[in-house]
């Protein structure tokens, strides 16, 4: 037997030469990694930045910022995101995807709007790259048999089913209800989509009241007092609504100018639980209930996004936008992480198979169906009580008790 | 639905018109003498409309009250615009106009985003919600302040260009451009001037409107389209046109949003618009061609 050679360090030839093998194993190993992964994947986030929509979108982009801290703890891999704004335009959204792409973007999220989104899903699946959509309902988005779109977020029929059943609790647990509702919505696709979707899911749960008036108006309206004269004078108990942020707030300003005060007012979207609404109308923004895709509080990843929204933006309360734009991207980390590549194909392979049981909306986590949608997600009903937003249906994930019937507007002091 | 409903509407309906009816004068006086059509109008509203949040929020001043030094301010820009951009344009071809005017509305927008950023903004007053009860009309008190305020200004614009020699000069400029000329008025002072009274109408309006409506760079081109309705239903170049037009629009927008659907109101003030186009082609109160 040859004697071993040992050097000043105590390392033997035969010792180095397994050190360098297991090395070279290694480096060859990580090499192939990192040029299957090739870097970074390229995530372009469309949202409307500008126009209309632009408080929610910059809203939106509050879970974009809160992501890339919380995936490194979760041992996901980096996203280059590339930001893009849709102007709340659904042609200007369908030109920035197009732009992004040819920039070399690899993943698409967004766009928080059902007709951005729609746009969005056409040009991601005529060139062949996953896109992963935030926020939209508009159920004919995963209809339409895209193999590239992912929806993780509730449908139009899901959110109303939930937001039917929600209510029904918060009436047998307050025992008040109301006899008779406005239905007052935009005329929006999102809009259009929840007013058809609730005039076919409303007779299905016998609710206490009846529809007395529907009223279609432009999102982008600056003047709402004939629609809440006209939802008014049918002397309507209460008002129903499928709004966006500013005719939220103008519907509030014209309920307080008309001395009107509803015994509740029962939102099936966004708009009235944004942070903008609360800040600008103080205590006016007190009351009002939405049924909305929203985050389970006992959820362990929902508490760490919480803290890291409260430690990036104080005073800000987490919401929808934040949630659902945060998952989208959790939803494409992980499926790189599982792919181990950029190609499109795998990251459609990979995002079909997602299983995500550890993350933040309310259900049982995140799976796609054949059609790319989350079909699993619950909805929350949520009141607005000084400045917070409490979660107060269903009962599993509430952490308050409902207000019914809201304070009135003219004895808020 | 009872009685009281439609006359609540009409009246709203009535005090959103005279606020347009204000936004829609300054273009209406601008076109009426320097006869170039402003097509940064609504730009220069939303100027003043952020001037007015900024003095709000930085010095506490009531948008009603800073009526008059917003007046000023864009009646210092408009003179300055005129003067030194848009004079060597008057005799040029119309859509060299055209394209000076849009260039400028796509800077100012751009610029406002870049200073202000894409949100919304607007004002909370002590009276913001407030509203007048007679009897069985509620009244917003907001509209009621802007629409008065409204009534006013036109009016003291009306005395100005009929009594003050001023205003007289301005006029024949209007009249006859080679006859100012001849008679040794110093027309391009006097477009100038004009301009500047114009952009001061927009100056008061934007100080009144940023009560009613929440500002972004991006609401320019909204104003603008809303108030060509109103000056060309109402006839270009006439003040009490713009006024009637702006009621009219007003008006006719609520009652439909109560008889039909709001989400049609946009398509009557156009309907609007084109049967004033069909049967009186120079507006309700415009001169007809010579």
């Amino acid at each position: 037997m040859s004697p071993t050679t040992t050097n000043s360090s105590g390392l033997t030839r035969r010792g180095f030469a397994v050190a360098a093998g297991a090395a070279g194993l290694l480096a060859s190993a990580v090499g192939d990694f990192a040029r299957a992964q090739g870097g970074p994947l390229k995530v372009g986030v469309l949202l409307p930045r500008s126009g209309a929509q632009a408080g929610i979108g910059q809203d939106c982009q509050r879970g974009v910022e809160l992501a890339p801290a919380i995936f490194k703890e979760l041992g996901l891999p980096e996203l280059a995101i590339m930001n893009a704004d849709t102007e709340t335009n659904v042609e200007v959204a369908r030109a920035r995807a197009e732009k992004l792409i040819s920039d070399g973007a690899q993943l698409l999220v967004g766009a928080f709007d059902s007709g951005q989104s729609a746009a969005i899903a056409q040009v991601a699946e005529q060139k062949g790259i996953p896109f992963v959509i935030n926020i939209a309902a508009a159920p004919q988005i995963t209809e339409q048999g895209y193999k590239f779109v992912f929806r993780n977020f509730p449908t139009a029929a899901m959110i109303l089913s939930d937001a039917f059943a929600n209510q029904k609790e918060l009436f047998e647990a307050t025992g008040v209800a109301p006899k008779s509702v406005v239905f007052m919505h935009v005329n929006d696709t999102f809009g259009t989509a929840m007013q058809q979707g609730i005039n076919a899911v409303l007779p299905r749960f016998s609710m206490p009241y009846q529809i007395v008036e529907q009223i279609a108006y432009d999102p982008t309206a600056r003047d709402l007092s004939v629609e809440v004269a006209k939802a008014k004078a049918t002397g309507a108990q209460a008002l129903l609504l499928v709004s966006r942020l500013n005719d939220a707030i103008l519907i509030t300003r014209e309920l307080v100018k008309q001395r009107w005060s509803p015994m509740a007012v029962l939102s099936m979207g966004p708009g009235w639980y944004e942070d903008q609404y609360l800040k600008t109308l103080g205590k006016l923004s007190d009351g009002p209930i939405s049924f909305v895709p929203w985050y389970d509080p006992h959820k362990r990843l929902s508490k760490q996004l919480e803290a890291a929204l409260a430690k990036a933006y104080p005073g800000i309360n987490m919401n929808t936008n934040h949630v659902f734009t945060f998952e989208a991207l959790l939803v494409a980390a992980d499926a790189y992480k599982r792919a181990r590549s950029s190609d499109p194909k795998a990251l459609v392979d990979a995002i079909r198979t997602t299983n995500i049981t550890d993350n933040v909306s309310i259900g049982p986590g995140i799976q796609f169906n054949d059609k790319g949608q989350n079909d699993k997600l619950k909805n929350a009903a949520i009141q607005n009580r000084g400045g917070k937003l409490l979660t107060i249906a269903p009962k599993e994930a509430s952490n308050a008790k409902p207000e019914l019937p809201m304070s009135a507007y003219d004895r808020r002091g | 639905m009872a009685a009281e409903i439609y006359l609540n509407v009409a009246v709203s309906g009535l005090l959103t018109g005279l606020v347009y009816g204000l936004m829609a004068v300054g273009l209406s006086v601008i076109f009426g003498v320097v006869r170039v059509v402003n097509f940064a109008h609504g730009e220069m509203m939303t100027i003043a409309m952020y001037l007015a949040i900024v003095l709000f929020n930085g010095l506490g001043l009531d948008p009603l009250i800073t009526v008059v030094p917003l007046a000023a301010v864009l009646f210092a820009l408009g003179y300055a615009m005129q003067a030194g951009i848009i004079n060597p344009f008057i005799t040029r071809p119309e859509h060299s106009q055209f394209i000076l005017l849009v260039a400028m509305a796509l800077i100012i927008a751009n610029v406002l985003l870049i200073v202000f950023g894409p949100d919304a903004r607007g004002v909370q007053t002590p009276y913001s919600f407030d509203s007048f009860l007679v009897g069985p009309l509620i009244i917003d008190a907001t509209k009621a302040y802007a629409g008065a305020a409204t009534v006013a200004i036109t009016a003291a614009l009306f005395g100005f260009f009929r009594f003050a020699p001023l205003g007289k000069a301005i006029r024949a400029c209007a009249d006859n451009y080679t006859g100012a000329l001849v008679v040794g008025l110093n027309v391009k002072r006097l477009y100038a001037l004009t301009f500047g009274l114009g952009a001061a109408c927009v100056g008061a309006a934007g100080s009144m409107l940023v009560l009613l409506v929440d500002v972004t760079p991006a609401l320019g081109p909204a104003l603008t389209l809303v108030a060509f309705i109103i000056v060309i239903t109402g006839g270009l170049g006439s003040m009490p046109g713009a006024v009637l037009g702006g009621v009219l629009i007003g008006v006719t927008e609520a009652m439909a949003g109560l008889f039909f659907t709001p989400s049609a109101k946009s398509m009557f003030s156009f309907a609007l618009l084109v049967v004033v186009l069909l049967f009186r082609p120079q507006g309700l109160l415009g001169k007809r061609p010579s």
